[in-house]
């Protein structure tokens, strides 16, 4: 173990009443992979922000290379070598890649030296980044290689990564502890946020524990079993996926046929003849690298966005190729789009009034005034059966955390009682608990009479909740089959490769 | 070592700090209009009471701010459907103008007849000219992606130009001596006064109206929502399936319909004619007003109000205090620019860093 590059002791913090962080203590050194796990709302974030200077703490000391300092600003925690890769990503959507990566750097600007150097960053740790693409063209894993990169170029001694595969593949998930672990090796701390407990016993070398704002634990992850992580995190036996008990499937209630869509934007994907049926009863899995057309596919199966070049869109029996999201949701249809703030939500709305977003076009929620009451009731079941956590009653939707506010996507559209639920990124950056509850929300849909389409990046998400799986890669997607007779390999070269009729025929 | 100055958001807004703040802004842009005032070498003291003081006590002064915060009112409330939706209509003055062109005409047209459907049909033509003029930036927005910034103030001075024509041209009173304006319109085409000997009209009762409508659909009515939802988070509203085009245009002809209905109330009801410069740059002070208002319909019929008695105000100052009215105009400026600084100072709180070089 290398010398001690960070060392905090006894950090608090406190909003209001609501201890965030109760005298925490940590310590990272050099070459160190130090994982940080805990659920959400454990004070995993504050202590990270107070770590990159967003926040400052209310006692407690924090020693850098063992000079005690103090972090006003996240400039002055960058200046004592700390980067961070946030999990929600603060990237500007129409600049490029390489002026994305400009910003951060006082006095530099996205120029030939700027990329030089950028490129021979990303050669030496294997991130592969179009630094002249605007990142609104970019997928979720692309805009984290962004972000990592940022970082990187300030030279970092410690680097912060808050929950960086919950958007990743396998491999690149891979490709991602590679570039930790040369990281780490060239002497840089690394702290890492995460759920995947699995990852965290690969990865990492120590893990810290926090839940209610304390350190419960400190222990080599390598040496413990995922179970006893998960017991230290959560305090009690965390919620194992319950299949869904043996039923009959119904008529088929989503239904492609050939669909073809034109790319949105010059980087955009273009869909290219996809055929796959949905049926009542079964849950279906879209698996396949970030930015093969997923977001594509969603769009043009919400009739949200997506010029549908040939090909139909079929629900419930009725072609709905041409009609809008309001006309596919009569016809019994529910969406939970990849965005929660913003596209599924309006972030500085009341939980109540988000009740709105997707429910008016199909439920009576008053003629000419809003029936505030009926909404309220809503909103109030949704946050109840859901089991969704909320700093107070009616909080806006920007007052949740990630995971919370998941939960009350989704509930809000189970509380439609769909026949069809199309679920994009069920639960990326959501922690174990949280993902687990969703999962089971959809699969116990799915039991019943339900069509459920999900899309994720998330592989094991995928396998875990799906009868069939199918592969999206380069615009096409792969024949679904079930998942009992996937093997994960297969699964790794249709992400990678995409399905060729040669290999079909073999 | 360096310091700097950091604005830190704030986690809860106290009620009490957001019922204060405006209340200090004004006194701040008082203060430092009066310090403007003393280094003009007027008595501070003699400007505050024929801004302030008279317009607020005098009867007939009183009369004037309401019939001046009429317009201003029923302005703004359109306004603040554009704004509220993130659509920029800069040209409330143009649509201003071409209400009264329509409705002015109907008078014009009707002159020598009476009759109670001549003033209601002058107020529904004021609507339709306004929402025509203004269903040609949203169009165009919507055709082409053409940013109505830009459309709906240049058509400001087409506005003005054609009014300009009109009263010089076809218009023009036979009888006026060559003057460019109308012919005086009938008593049956001109709001009458609510009271005996008085000047304020029914059109004041109509602003009113339209601010309680206003506040009914953006606390209440699945349009307002609509509105919102497309202004704050237009990802979000397309997930709910609200059609962006179609809000485009309907906030739209709502702005223009009641900058339409301002300017023939204004026309019929102060002017009584048809004449060059009868905006009067309502349109444009009515976007002030909508920001001062904070975007909500009842800030914006205060902030008519307030805005109303500087006018009043200005228009005595200048025959009293020899003051230029574009003193009026600083003063509008300095209000909106305490308004919006104490509305920062309300969200964040400022703090001085040091920071070791």
């Amino acid at each position: 173990m290398g010398p001690e590059r960070i060392r905090l002791s006894g950090i608090t913090k406190a909003f209001g009443a609501l201890k965030a962080n109760d005298h925490v203590d940590l310590t990272l050194h050099a070459g160190e992979i130090h994982a940080l796990l805990g659920e959400n709302g454990a004070g995993k974030s504050t202590l990270m922000k107070i770590l990159y200077g967003l926040l400052r703490p209310d006692s407690g000391e924090i020693r850098i290379n063992g000079r005690r300092v103090s972090l006003p600003s996240p400039q002055a925690a960058r200046a004592q070598g700390i980067g961070m890769v946030f999990q929600h990503f603060s990237l500007f959507e129409d600049f490029t890649a390489l002026e994305n990566i400009a910003i951060p750097l006082e006095g530099r600007i996205a120029d030939a030296g700027l990329r030089a150097q950028v490129e021979a960053k990303a050669r030496h740790f294997g991130l592969a980044i179009e630094l002249d693409r605007p990142v609104h063209t970019l997928s979720a894993g692309e805009r984290q290689r962004i972000e990592i990169l940022r970082a990187l170029m300030q030279e970092p001694q410690v680097i912060i990564l808050d929950e960086p595969t919950s958007v990743l593949t396998p491999d690149e998930a891979e490709a991602l502890f590679a570039t930790l672990d040369t990281l780490a090796s060239e002497g840089a701390g690394i702290l890492f946020i995460s759920h995947k407990l699995e990852e965290v016993r690969r990865l990492c070398s120590r893990a810290t524990i926090l839940r209610g704002g304390k350190v419960v634990a400190e222990t080599d992850p390598r040496a413990v079993s995922a179970a006893e992580l998960a017991a230290l995190m959560v305090g009690e036996g965390v919620l194992e996926l319950r299949p869904a008990g043996e039923h009959a499937l119904g008529a088929p209630m989503l239904q492609l046929d050939g669909l073809s869509v034109a790319p949105d934007g010059v980087h955009g994907v273009a869909l290219q003849a996809i055929h796959l049926t949905v049926q009542a009863g079964e849950v279906v899995a879209i698996a396949g690298v970030a930015g093969n057309g997923q977001s594509e596919l969603y769009a043009a199966l919400s009739g949200e966005g997506g010029r549908v070049t040939s090909g139909q869109v079929r629900m419930a029996g009725q072609d709905v190729t041409r009609r809008d999201i309001n006309a596919r949701r009569a016809l019994g249809a529910a969406f939970v789009p990849e965005a929660r703030l913003g596209q599924a939500t309006l972030p500085q709305g009341p939980l109540s009034e988000n009740v709105i977003l997707s429910w008016h076009a199909t439920e009576s929620l008053g003629r000419w005034l809003l029936d505030t009451v009926r909404i309220g009731t809503v909103a109030r079941n949704v946050i109840e059966r859901f089991d969704v956590r909320t700093p107070s009653p009616d909080p806006l939707a920007a007052q949740l955390s990630g995971g919370n506010l998941q939960k009350y996507v989704v509930g809000r559209e189970i509380e439609r009682k769909p026949q069809l639920m199309i679920v994009d990124q069920p639960s990326w950056g959501v922690d174990a608990r949280a993902a687990t509850h969703i999962r089971q929300t959809l699969l116990d849909l799915a039991a019943k009479g339900a069509a459920v389409l999900v899309i994720s990046q998330d592989l094991d998400e995928a396998m875990a909740m799906a009868d069939r799986l199918a592969v999206m890669h380069g615009g096409h997607l792969s024949a679904a089959r079930p998942v009992s007779a996937l093997s994960r390999a297969e699964i790794g070269l249709l992400m990678t490769q995409g399905e060729s009729p040669a290999r079909g025929a073999a | 070592m360096s310091f700097n100055l950091a604005l830190v958001p704030r986690r809860e807004i106290s009620l009490f700090r957001q019922v204060l703040t405006p209340v200090i802004a004004l006194v701040v842009a008082l203060l430092i209009g009066g310090l403007i005032v003393w280094l003009m070498g007027r008595s501070p003291a003699k400007a505050f009471d024929v801004f302030l003081r008279e317009p607020l006590t005098d009867p007939w002064a009183l009369q004037e701010v309401l019939l001046k915060s009429t317009p201003l009112m029923l302005i703004s409330i359109g306004l603040i459907f554009c704004f509220r939706a993130n659509r920029w209509n800069i040209g409330a003055e143009g649509q201003f103008l071409l209400g009264g062109i329509f409705g002015g005409g109907v008078a014009i047209a009707t002159h020598g007849l009476s009759g109670p459907w001549i003033l209601p049909l002058m107020m529904l033509a004021g609507v339709a000219g306004g929402m025509l003029y203004a269903a040609i930036p949203a169009a165009l927005r919507n055709r082409f992606g053409i940013s109505e910034i830009l459309t709906s103030l240049m058509l400001v001075y087409v506005a003005e130009l054609l009014l300009d024509y009109l009263v010089r041209g076809p218009w023009r009173d036979p009888k006026g001596f060559n003057f460019p304006q109308s012919v005086p319109f009938t008593d049956a085409a001109q709001l009458q006064p609510l009271f005996e000997g008085g000047r304020l009209h029914s059109g004041f009762v109509l602003a009113l109206l339209a601010v309680i409508v206003a506040i009914l659909v953006f606390k209440r009515s699945l349009f307002g929502f609509a509105v919102k939802a497309s202004g704050e988070a237009p990802r979000a509203a397309n997930f709910a399936g609200f059609n962006e085009k179609r809000i485009t245009l309907v906030v739209f002809l709502i702005s223009g319909g009641l900058a339409g209905l301002a300017g023939i109330i204004e026309v019929s009801g102060q002017v009584g004619q048809l004449r060059p410069g009868f905006g009067q740059g309502l349109g444009f002070t009515a976007i002030i007003v909508a920001f001062l208002g904070r975007l909500s319909p009842f800030g914006a019929m205060l902030s008519s109000l307030v805005i109303a008695v500087l006018l009043i105000g200005a228009e005595s100052a200048q025959v009293s205090l020899k003051l230029p009215f574009d003193l009026t105009r600083f003063f509008m400026g300095l209000l909106l620019i305490a308004v919006l600084a104490g509305e920062s100072l309300n969200r964040y709180r400022l703090e001085f860093r040091k920071e070791p070089a």
